[in-house]
């Protein structure tokens, strides 16, 4: 099983440069809005979001993790037409749960990243679907069998990018 | 209090943040007035975002251009060719067209028909999206400095795309009709229903509040109808996929858009539309007048062999000849119907400019006897006005036995 219980002692902590903290998730907002106009299956993908289980997991605090989640919400928000909140909503307390889970398993390997971003996925979408129905009155639609397969398929791309961003982690 | 805030102080934090964000929403969803301005956050996530967007689209432009225009040229004869032979053709149409249409208008000026025409549009590229599966919506690269405004509608060659959401300075977002959020006025272009087209959340464009009751045909074109004041009348939106009961007392009629909403590249705003009488050179004639032109005629005859005919003729062919103006009178209703949808500006791809065109053919060339019924486009036949031959009896009605239904109220 790729997720172990580690103890307080064994975790790594890490902590990124400004400047990765700030471009990335800008990065990963801008490739999210602009490919998809190129290549509308790349909507399934939530760049942003696995940007902000990446850090909080990697952080392991929560505040950071929930602030960051918040913010990368936030500003996805702003470029949809709905109102400010949903994303920001769900990201919030999926980058809250990435960090406390990160204190307590070690999520370092591709088999557990995998699992955890599956995990996560979904737990957004719930969100998300949720708050939009509940809050603001939205008509959405749940389907399993797709979120399923987006978080599958987050969860593909995901391991890959977790290794690129790795190259950024300082140890602290 | 402070001791459990303390203890659990990240847990205290993320209620704290939600509750901001649920009341930011909440706010949000209360203040629906339309002239709300955009949100200073907005205008911040996009600043940051689109110049990316509009440097990467930039080059992407220059470098396709720089390969198919100096580089990639095989084939660009035969092209040339072909589209040369292509404006031939469309020239011998157009000229078919602008008869039609010029007549169309005539018919509107009579019937006090005023039309919304598009006087000016502005081409856009598009530069970006929400890249959310659960907002559709797309950036262009012009805004409010090049004249776009909140509630523009956009367009395509093939159709409608949707509206301007939000405008920004150098930017704007729109809204397109495939968003569960939007909403347009429709017509079916056959049988005349109206409905209110929007999106689905799996981004399918569906047709709404159409009775069951009513016949729907697969293929059948959906026109927007001017009736929610943002889009101009007879815009080509796209064609019935499929139609259905539904679960409700409505139909449940699926669409397929004209544009391709998922690789939209180059749009058009319409920044200007306004209301106007159609412009026609000759406004003294009368509809009957009009419509009488487009019926049959017979060669002339030399002035020894008419007045021959009438001696033979007498009085049948006298009523006959005559019977024109209650024929054109009875296939008058047809006309603002079809006359509603012209409108638009030269140059710019007006799917009702053509539509309007080719219903006014089919509603006035073709002299149906006893019938105000629209039939199929067909050339006009002299043969047709067999009435001058004393032997075969006509069928055509007299203007009493056939009265002719009131005109169409214009919309």
């Amino acid at each position: 099983m790729p997720i172990t219980y580690t103890s307080q002692e064994q975790i790594e902590v890490y902590r990124f440069g400004l400047p990765v903290t700030i471009i990335v998730p800008l990065v990963a907002i801008f490739l999210q809005a602009f490919v998809p106009v190129r290549f509308p299956f790349f909507a399934i993908f939530d760049l942003p979001l696995l940007v902000v289980i990446f850090f909080a997991v990697a952080r392991r605090r929560p505040i950071a993790g929930l602030l960051t989640g918040s913010i990368v919400g936030i500003v996805q928000d702003s470029l949809t037409g709905n109102p400010l909140g949903l994303f920001g909503i769900a990201k919030s307390v999926v980058g809250y749960g990435a960090s406390s889970l990160g204190v307590k398993l070690d999520v370092e390997n591709a088999g557990a990243r995998f699992l955890v971003t599956m995990f996560f996925y979904v737990v957004h979408e719930i969100l998300y679907f949720s708050v939009a129905r509940g809050l603001v009155g939205l008509s959405m639609q749940w389907s399993w069998p797709h979120e399923l397969r987006s978080a599958v398929a987050n969860a593909v791309i995901a391991v890959p990018l977790f290794a690129l961003l790795d190259r950024f982690k300082k140890r602290t | 209090m402070e001791n459990i805030i303390t203890r659990y102080r990240n847990a205290s934090f993320l209620v704290a943040v939600l509750f901001v964000q649920m009341l930011m929403l909440g706010v949000q969803v209360k203040r629906t007035d339309e002239n709300r301005s955009t949100r200073l956050i907005r205008v911040w996530a996009v600043d940051a975002i689109t110049p990316f967007e509009k440097v990467i689209v930039g080059i992407q432009h220059g470098v396709a251009n720089l390969w198919y225009e100096y580089f990639y040229l095989r084939g660009v004869r035969q092209e040339n060719r072909d589209l040369k032979q292509q404006i031939e053709r469309m020239q011998l149409e157009e000229v078919r067209l602008k008869n039609d249409a010029d007549q169309a208008r005539r018919l509107q000026k009579l019937l006090g028909f005023k039309e919304q025409v598009i006087s000016k549009v502005l081409a856009a590229q598009v530069i970006g999206s929400s890249g959310s599966e659960r907002s559709r919506v797309i950036y262009l690269d012009k805004g409010a400095r090049d004249g776009i405004g909140r509630d523009m509608p956009v367009i395509t060659a093939e159709g409608v795309i949707g509206k301007v959401l939000h405008v920004f300075n150098s930017t704007s977002e729109v809204l397109l009709i495939d968003d569960q959020t939007s909403g347009v006025g429709t017509i079916l272009e056959q049988s005349r229903l109206q409905g209110v087209l929007k999106g689905t959340p799996g981004g399918e464009v569906i047709l709404d509040k159409v009775m069951n009751g009513e016949q729907v045909q697969s293929g059948e074109r959906v026109l927007t109808s001017g009736g929610d004041e943002i889009f101009p009348k007879g815009l080509l939106i796209g064609t019935v996929a499929k139609a259905a009961h539904g679960p409700e007392s409505f139909l449940a009629i699926s669409i397929k858009p004209a544009a391709d909403l998922g690789r939209l590249e180059e749009v058009l705003v319409i920044t200007k539309k306004e209301q106007q009488e159609p412009e026609v050179a000759d406004t003294n004639s009368r509809a009957v007048d009009i419509l009488a032109e487009r019926l049959p005629s017979v060669p002339d005859k030399k002035p020894d062999e008419k007045s021959a005919d009438i001696k033979n003729q007498g009085p049948v062919a006298a009523a006959t000849t005559t019977s024109h103006a209650p024929i054109a009178s009875a296939t008058v209703p047809g006309a603002p119907k079809t006359a509603n949808v012209a409108g638009g500006v030269s140059g710019v791809p007006n799917p009702g400019i053509h539509k309007a065109a080719a219903a006014s053919a089919d509603g006035v060339t073709k002299p149906a006897v006893g019938t105000n019924k629209q039939t199929a486009p067909e050339a006009p036949k002299p043969e047709t006005k067999t009435v001058a031959n004393p032997d075969v009896p006509t069928t055509q009605p007299s203007p009493q036995t056939v009265p002719a239904p009131p005109p169409d109220q214009p919309q």
